[in-house]
């Protein structure tokens, strides 16, 4: 298992050289100048643009500035952005907001994903069933912007539930209903994934197995069946909380949250190319890290699973 | 028992968010902090006066600092601030005297050195700073700031560090000297470059980006980027107004829509800009009972057309096409009533004492002359308009390209560009070929800003080549004007004239839309569409 670590480790390094480099040149080769529109509806002075263009080594070959901006990086430093404010301060102040947004996300999925899938799993069709998969099918036909919008206005300003925005602070208790709209469509899967899974490992030799072991049902569900069906959806959720990560936009959008997703699309459409690549990078970290983890946990699920 | 386990695992975390958020949910703002929160967006540059040109920075500024001069909030007028005097008798130059006991929120004495310390940082070429280009009327700017309008900072370096037209006589009195006569040199002032800088800023530039030293009625207190900037009351404030309320918080807001629930739920005091579902049928006016405001602003937006391209040499053509646009239609219907129909190319309304109507007949709907006059010409279609596509100009420009479809019967499309910046390539490359959008935000209300720096001869944001000694010889003798009323009627005047050669096409003005909560009381909002946070109260 250590070596197994070690080895999908120093597979990071290539992956974290080869996406940072993509990123890097897709941001900073679009076309135009990255400061002409800084200036209101007026151009701006050619000196501000000289000394903007220095600041970035824009006037570098992109392979140079690259290689500057790595070294960078490699001391931990992840640039300044065009309003003087240092990345890392950025990304330490939204990275535990998006965090927390993710894990109660993730949270919603898991226990009502897995829960509604583990009751019509077992029970086979009927009324949970059908209502099941109906509710699911309709959560994810809706897009996060709808089920989003909808919950603010009704339980925001219409009835006054929840505000309408979620303060800088961004609590737990704030995060439940963006984290209710960030996890619906994870959640329907979830449930779709497990439900699916559960039905066919039921008809599994090692179930009948176990039944005719003469096991109390509650174990041959709980120890026996769902530690083997819930490896799919733990894959999902793995790199589900990736994707949380960085696809919070529309969510952060709406509640008006101050985490990653917003920060990366206002950087992309500023042109912010420093906050851009420090951030997709972390993103591609946290990715390789969950699959890591992902990974790990399989063998634990399954013992039957062997990685050395 | 273990399903007894699993569904406390279930309820627990349920249990405290519930809980959580039942707290979290129903009251505002407290009204005893005094504090005022308004939406904003996050600044650009770093807040520093002379590199902060866009709204974002520009609010939180105005806010902190106050310049020789400050403008009425009803009619825009400009009055004294910092300034006890600004006399001249040629309109070339100018004494400038300070009202003593100005200080700024460390402390320090406001000087004529930090104003003329302040002008020579901003305007000095090597740092970069985004607004030089409002220095250029003072004498000696091209020494210091060499690189030319049109070049890509490959101009020559600067063979001064200080501009020679301005001179310290002593603590509190400075003079100016312009290049040429320019009698609305005194209304400029009150725009945010001008203001006046502590010495700190000038022995440590970064130290004071992070936290910046005004001499306005709030100071800086903290922020968190792209989260709020919070500013505190100034009690030594020298100012014509106290502020009457405890601070501001600016609240960044990721999207408009998210604010105006804010506001609407009373989570928010103020919103500069209403968002375009609640314009839909005037929603705001019952969402907001009253507590909401139109009016019209220092913005204006044109079709500017490229004169370089042979098509549209003949100005009956750009006549006619101005004349086969429907403005009322387009405002009303695509706008919901928040722009008004430009009827010339300054919007006479928020300047004093300015007529506004320059454009003449030629702004006018008018189908059946606008068909004939083209006829005349020989044009032939078809018409593109560009734009970016970045910032929803799609609708307008479409309904624009419909109606001149239907009234002039020549064909015309929008041809969208994906972003700004390749926009404004298309400016600099002379790539037009055909009418493109224009916009422009005033920075301080005198008719000048609207003419000056978009149709003389060369002028910076000229993108349509337009070269008129006539209207250059009239804007110079407007701007040497001996008085402000002068100056008005005389640009008037070089208006008449580029309603004659119709180098662009005047289509609307801006109106801004702004609301407040019930907690505000007596909120105005200025010409620059912030609310007039000195006299803003709170309602106890």
């Amino acid at each position: 298992m250590g070596r197994y670590v070690l080895r999908r480790l120093l597979q990071l390094i290539p992956v974290f050289i080869g996406t940072t480099f993509i990123i890097y040149a897709l941001i900073w080769a679009l076309p135009g100048d990255p400061f002409a529109g800084r200036c209101g509806d007026r151009p701006c002075p050619p000196a501000y643009i000289a000394e903007m263009t220095e600041k970035y080594n824009l006037d570098d070959p992109i392979i140079v500035q690259y290689f500057k901006y790595l070294g960078q990086i490699l001391q931990g430093d992840f640039g300044e952005t065009y309003s003087g404010i240092p990345v890392n301060q950025l990304v330490a102040d939204a990275y535990p907001i998006t965090l927390r947004l993710a894990i109660v996300a993730l949270a919603f999925a898991a226990l009502i994903g897995i829960g509604a899938g583990i009751l019509t799993g077992l029970r086979g069709r009927g009324f949970a069933d059908n209502l099941v998969l109906v509710s699911t099918l309709f959560l994810i036909s809706l897009p996060v912007f709808v089920t989003g919008f909808i919950l603010q206005v009704v339980l925001g300003t219409e009835l006054g539930i929840i505000k309408p925005s979620v303060s800088s602070q961004a609590t737990w208790g704030e995060l439940i209903v963006p984290g209710f709209v960030l996890g619906s469509t994870s959640m329907a899967y979830v449930a779709r994934l497990t439900r699916t899974s559960l039905m066919e490992n039921k008809r599994a030799d090692y179930v009948r197995t176990a039944v005719a072991k003469g096991l109390e049902p509650k174990r041959v569900v709980g120890i026996h069946l769902l530690r083997n069906s819930l490896i799919p959806v733990i894959t999902f959720l793995g790199t589900e909380l990736g994707a949380l990560m960085g696809g919070a936009i529309v969510t952060e959008g709406i509640f008006n949250i101050r985490g990653i997703g917003g920060l990366v699309y206002k950087a992309i459409l500023t042109k912010e190319g420093t906050t851009v690549v420090g951030i997709v990078t972390l993103l591609v970290l946290v990715y390789l890290l969950m699959n890591l983890l992902v990974d790990m946990l399989y063998a634990v699920l399954d013992p039957r699973i062997r990685y050395d | 028992m273990r399903k007894r386990r699993l569904a406390a695992w279930v309820a627990a975390p349920l249990v405290v968010g519930l809980l959580a958020s039942g707290c979290g949910g129903g009251g505002g703002g407290a009204a005893e902090d005094g504090i005022v929160s308004v939406n904003s967006t996050e600044p650009e540059n770093p807040l520093v006066p002379g590199n902060t040109t866009e709204t974002g920075g520009g609010n939180v500024l105005k806010a902190m600092f106050t310049g020789l001069v400050a403008y009425d909030e009803k009619t825009s007028e400009p009055y004294n601030e910092v300034a006890e005097s600004i006399e001249t008798t040629d309109n070339k130059v100018f004494k400038i005297k300070l009202k003593p006991g100005w200080t700024f929120h460390d402390g320090s004495p406001v000087t004529a050195n930090s104003f003329v310390k302040a002008w020579n940082y901003a305007a000095y070429g090597p740092n970069g700073q985004s607004t030089t280009s409002f220095f250029e009327h003072i004498q000696g700017y091209d020494e210091v700031n060499p690189g030319g309008e049109e070049a890509e900072g490959s101009g020559p370096p600067p063979t001064a560090t200080e501009m020679s037209g301005l001179k310290v006589i002593d603590d509190l009195n400075f003079e100016v000297t312009l290049k040429a006569p320019f009698a609305t040199f005194p209304v400029m002032l009150g725009y945010t470059a001008f203001s006046p800088l502590p010495e700190s800023f000038f022995q440590d530039p970064k130290a004071f980006e992070e936290h910046p030293i005004g001499n306005g009625p709030f100071k800086f207190e903290e922020r968190q980027p792209n989260a709020y900037i919070k500013l505190s009351k100034y009690d030594q404030y020298a100012g014509k107004y106290k502020p009457q309320i405890n601070g501001i918080e600016f609240r960044i807001y990721n999207e408009l829509e998210t604010a105006y629930q804010d506001l609407v739920s009373g989570n928010l005091d103020f919103i500069d800009q209403l968002p375009p579902s609640a314009m839909v049928g005037d929603k705001w006016k019952t969402d907001l009972q009253g507590r909401g405001e139109s009016k019209p602003i220092l913005s204006n937006n044109a079709l500017q057309v490229p004169l370089y391209d042979d098509k549209y040499k003949d100005p009956r053509v750009r006549q006619a096409i101005s004349m086969a646009i429907d403005r009322k239609q387009i405002t009303s219907t695509v706008f919901q009533n928040t722009y008004e129909p430009a009827n010339g190319w300054v919007p006479g309304g928020v300047i004093p004492g300015y007529q506004d109507g320059g454009c003449g007949e030629w702004c006018e709907f008018n189908p059946e002359k606008a068909k004939q006059l083209l006829a005349e010409t020989g044009f032939q279609g078809p018409i593109t308009i560009t734009s970016n596509s970045d910032g929803g100009h799609k609708e307008w420009i479409e309904a624009i390209c419909g109606q001149i479809k239907n009234n002039l019967g020549v064909d015309c499309v929008f041809n969208p560009v994906p972003t700004f910046s390749e926009f404004l390539k298309m400016h600099d490359e002379n790539a037009h070929n055909g009418p493109f959008r224009f916009g422009w935000l005033g920075d301080y209300p005198a008719a000048e800003t609207f003419l000056g720096k978009i149709y003389r001869t060369a002028a910076s944001s000229n993108y349509m080549r337009y070269s008129s000694p006539e209207f250059d010889a009239a804007m110079d003798r407007a701007d040497q004007a001996p008085t402000e009323d002068e100056a008005n009627r005389l640009y008037g005047e070089a208006e008449k004239v580029l309603a004659k050669d119709m180098p662009s096409i005047p289509l609307w003005n801006q109106k801004a839309s702004v609301g407040w909560s019930e907690r505000l009381d007596g909120a105005t909002v200025t010409f620059d569409r912030t609310l007039n946070f000195e006299t803003v109260k709170l309602k106890s």
